[in-house]
């Protein structure tokens, strides 16, 4: 009843196809970007910004981009923490070699480095297919993050093995280093989220999201169709890995500041994101957002309600969370394969009615 | 001629090394061959295994941490200790209840599902299972020893010195462990070719609906097969467990059985011994002569790499059938 | 003998054009086992070229062979005066030509007007760049391509379900789909590979109806692969029959019924 979509009539191709076709939706969507943009600095802290806002942003991020490459184009990669790390150590390179170009500049060339690294552990696609593929992006994964550990060039020859984000400022505000603001740091990083979704939007409701869908969903016919599975398959791994990329560079720069690359791009970053990407919706840029929240916000939660609440030791805590975590994977693929995004639109459908039946 | 002898103790570690990694691929085969289940979470069956094996050796409470930070109990032991043979006969016992719930929860709602998914939920319950053991058992590293011979074999050194002047350095639990998984290996192969079971299982392998339909029990099949995988990687996880503790790395040996299948073909017994052989002998090569050169380490990415080069060349392994798509 | 650049006269009195493929001495083998052997046939412009013959006898094997999905051990391909060399398939769609598929092969995740858009990708040449903006050519390309779909949408009667993902279709519309992802792409040569198989008399009919319609409106030269004789005697201008790989017959329908040789395999007489 409230939510409608009744009398909402398109009169040309151009508003058919545009990516909020429901007026509520549209303005609902204005409304959240809106408020994260315009209120959401002002009331920001430290701990908000560092245990929920940043994590979330970032990793949605890095979720729109494995996204691409699973959901979309139905290749999976469990290499997604090896390419974080190419992120990660590409913008560090970058701050400490050319100090004096913009760290937003270095973000996006970070971006595109590991853009080129992805396209190159994507080149297997090509031949292998499933989870030889899978197991194949385990390579990049182990095989990236002992290069940046042995190769000292890669950290600059500092004696700990740990890369440091130096400040960095953008139109006067540090957004990088100990002296920036919570506020700065997610402005930023809220501002590379929307570049993200946007891109990423644009790419899908066009033809490339088409040729990734139908490499996902056939990809014999996709190619006998005229879709080149080389030009398909490597431009889904390159978006990916972009996204991806950016990712790893502001969870180093922007939000941990410090990194050692085992501890903080290891395996389990790989299947962290991914499971964002399970739980949120395979195939839906809103569901990367909602996996990243709900993975984000869930830690943080079983940690207040069980150390905070019930007092239990910090490690059972821990345990219990990869039980809960594990036992979710294994409830959304059973029940949602869809995941929180199929929920979402179920809820819609259904208030779409309410409060009448039929 | 030094360099030679040092390169043969480096293959033959590296041999017997590979026959772990065969043992470990063999459970993912057995698996997968007859369920269409890629199981990623092989490796932290063998450390759930081995720490369930410890904790009922030591007479360990179950989950007593969990019901300390309840209840503000004390829990820890029972103040007894069991043999070791029974501990195995009872963790096989839970294995096997384990293989049972696995079943029950988890796979027969996934029928039918595409690969890809079955692989994501095996992953969840690796993490699940992660998690578990640790409740159940705590999370500090243990010690097993179930009475295997360790330490370094003073037979094959004197020999080997009287033979080449030169005395090999082979780890007695090795040698041991080497001849256990053979032995596992062989029976394993021989009850897939030659029992009743075994052959029902292949049938299942090659066709669930065609098996179903001349009466074999999916649920049976599964249950069994589940079964073997668990005790497949009990036996992986006292060898690997007697060798290095009982800790969160041990569930690491799957990651090494991985590559493993890439090169043999997820669907051949022979692939999983060869690919096994190869990648222990291959890495333990690579380190011994690059390693030096590049930093050390490399074993962490060899095999990965050497299976996805192999792949491109080979797309369906070792010993896999060729694909011949339709359409 | 017909001369292969002259327009000719078929016995129902319909016009068919110049030769646009010409298939020669085609074998194709597996491992083995001889799938086609040493089959030569044309296809002229504007005509619907059947393929019969019973189960086994390498129609789809043909047909792959046509849209490059196989490549032959032995023979030619000519389209259009020119010898085809080895492609891929994408390659051989984009020179121009679609095909439907026997066991249908639609992309389920998608919309029914997303995968008829596919069927447009050669048409669209908006870079990566514009497309990741959604700027100047891309958004241009996309509702001028809409346009045109929506015309093969609304030939085929199918917009009611035009936003329904393909997977929940029922298996008659499934197939209908599947016609218009390959119309979508305005093909030189369309590839039908049993079109009417496992659909009653009503949807026979409709889809027989469409695949005339599509010939006589857009002059599409098409290859069919079916079944159902009354079918294949109705719609085709000629008629190729093939069995255990080989070529017994080809023709227009009259003659092809009355060759002995099609009427023995038919009828299954012995092989010695």
């Amino acid at each position: 009843m409230f939510y409608r979509e009744a009398g909402d009539f398109k009169t040309s191709y151009r508003d058919d196809g545009q990516t909020f076709p429901i007026a509520l939706d549209r303005w609902g969507y204005y409304a959240i970007v809106a408020v994260a943009a315009l209120v959401v600095p002002f009331v920001i802290n430290d701990y908000w910004a560092s245990a929920i806002l940043l994590p979330f942003l970032i990793y949605a991020i890095a979720s729109i981009g494995l996204n691409i490459l699973v959901g979309y184009a139905g290749q999976v990669s469990l290499g997604t923490g090896g390419f974080m790390a190419v992120g990660a150590y590409s913008v560090y390179k970058l701050m400490t070699a050319f100090p004096e170009i913009s760290i937003i500049a270095h973000i996006l060339l970070a971006g595109g480095m590991t853009a080129l690294v992805g396209m190159a552990f994507g080149l297997p696609s090509l031949r292998i297919k499933g989870f030889y593929l899978a197991v194949a992006t385990l390579a990049a994964q182990f095989f990236l993050v002992w290069l940046f550990n042995k190769v000292p060039w890669f950290y600059n020859n500092s004696a700990s093995g740990q890369i440091n984000a130096p400040e960095r400022t953008v139109l006067g505000w540090a957004v990088t280093g100990p002296a920036a603001t919570p506020a700065a740091k997610y402005l930023v990083c809220l501002a590379f989220v929307v570049f993200a979704a946007w891109i990423a939007r644009n790419l899908t409701r066009g033809m490339f999201g088409r040729k990734w869908m139908a490499i996902r969903d056939m990809d014999i016919a996709a190619e006998i169709i005229g879709v080149n599975p080389l030009t398909a398959k490597l431009s889904a791994f390159g978006v990916s890995s972009f996204f991806v990329g950016i990712a790893g560079a502001l969870l180093f720069a922007v939000y941990l500041g410090a990194a050692e690359v085992t501890e903080a791009f290891g395996i389990n970053k790989s299947f962290l994101v991914l499971f964002m990407v399970i739980i949120g919706g395979l195939g839906s840029i809103f569901g990367s957002f909602a996996g990243a929240a709900f993975l984000v916000v869930l830690p943080v939660f079983l940690k207040n309600l069980l150390v905070g609440t019930f007092g239990w030791p910090t490690d059972l805590a821990a345990h219990f969370e990869l039980m809960i975590v594990g036992a979710l994977i294994i409830f959304f693929l059973i029940v949602e394969p869809h995941g929180l995004a199929r929920l979402w639109r179920l809820v819609k459908e259904k208030l779409r009615l309410w409060p009448f039946p039929h | 001629m030094d360099q030679l002898l040092y390169a043969s103790e480096v293959f033959i570690n590296g041999l017997m090394t590979g026959v772990m990694y065969s043992l470990v691929a063999l459970g993912f085969v057995l698996i997968y061959k007859a369920s269409g289940v890629f199981n990623y979470a092989q490796g932290v069956m063998a450390l759930f295994a081995a720490l369930t094996l410890v904790g009922i050796m030591n007479g360990q409470v179950p989950f007593a941490h969990l019901i300390n930070a309840m209840f503000g109990t004390h829990l820890d032991k029972f103040g007894w200790t069991v043999p070791a043979v029974l501990a195995i006969v009872l963790t096989a016992g839970v294995m096997v209840l384990l293989a049972i719930l696995i079943e029950k929860l988890v796979l027969k709602h996934l029928v039918g599902q595409e690969p890809i998914i079955l692989f994501m939920a095996t992953i969840g319950l690796a993490y699940f299972l992660e998690g578990l053991g640790d409740v159940m058992w705590g999370a500090d590293i243990k010690t097993l020893d179930v009475g295997l011979p360790q330490g370094i074999s003073d037979t094959v050194e004197q020999l080997t010195d009287s033979w080449f002047g030169y005395g090999f350095f082979i780890d007695r639990l090795d040698i041991w462990a080497t001849i256990i998984a053979a032995l596992l290996v062989t029976a394993l192969v021989a009850f897939a070719q030659y029992t009743k079971q075994g052959r029902a299982m292949r049938a299942v392998a090659d066709d669930h609906q065609a098996a179903l339909s001349v009466g074999i029990s999916l649920q049976f099949i599964w249950i069994m097969v589940w079964s073997i995988a668990g005790f497949v990687a009990l036996v992986a996880g006292i060898m690997w467990g007697t060798k290095s503790g009982v800790q969160f790395s041990l569930s690491l040996i799957a990651l090494k059985a991985l590559p493993v299948l890439m090169l043999g073909g997820f669907t051949s017994i022979p692939g999983a011994i060869v690919g096994g052989l190869i990648i222990g002998v291959g890495e333990k090569m690579f380190e011994f002569w690059i390693g030096p050169m590049v930093g050390g380490a490399t074993e962490n990415w060899f095999a990965y790499v050497l299976a996805l080069i192999f792949l491109v060349f080979r797309p369906q392994g070792l010993f896999g059938e060729r694909i011949i798509e339709r359409v | 003998m017909l001369d292969a650049a002259e327009n000719q006269t078929t016995a129902d009195g319909r016009q068919i054009g110049p030769v646009v493929m010409d298939l020669k001495n085609i074998t194709l083998r597996f491992g083995g086992v001889e799938a086609i052997k040493n089959i030569s046939f044309d296809i002229r412009e504007g005509e619907i070229r059947a393929i019969i013959g019973p189960n086994g006898a390498g129609k789809s094997s043909m047909l792959n062979v046509i849209s490059g999905f196989y490549v032959p051990q032995e023979g030619e391909v000519w389209f259009k005066g020119y010898r085809r060399g080895p492609m891929r398939p994408y390659q051989v769609a984009r020179l121009g030509i679609a095909r439907t598929f026997q066991n249908i092969a639609l992309f389920d995740g998608m919309s029914v007007l997303d995968n008829i858009m596919t069927g447009r990708l050669n048409k669209m040449k908006a870079g990566f760049l514009s497309q990741a903006l959604w700027w100047g050519r891309a958004e241009a390309e996309e509702i001028a391509n809409r346009a045109q779909v929506e015309k093969i949408i609304d030939f085929l009667e199918i917009q009611n379900i035009r936003k329904t993902p393909v997977g929940r279709l029922p298996y008659g519309l499934k197939k209908r789909v599947e016609l218009a992802r390959a119309l979508a792409a305005e093909p030189q040569i369309l590839l039908l590979d049993e079109p009417m198989a496992g659909m009653n008399v009503e949807e026979k009919e409709d889809m027989s109806r469409f695949i005339l319609d599509v010939n006589d409106e857009f002059g599409t030269t098409t290859v069919l692969i079916e079944h159902d004789m009354g079918v294949v005697m109705d719609l085709s201008d000629r008629v190729v029959v093939m069995d255990y790989g080989r070529k017994i017959g080809d023709g227009t329908p009259d003659e092809v019924r009355n060759n002995q040789e099609v009427i023995d395999a038919y009828l299954g007489v012995a092989h010695d």
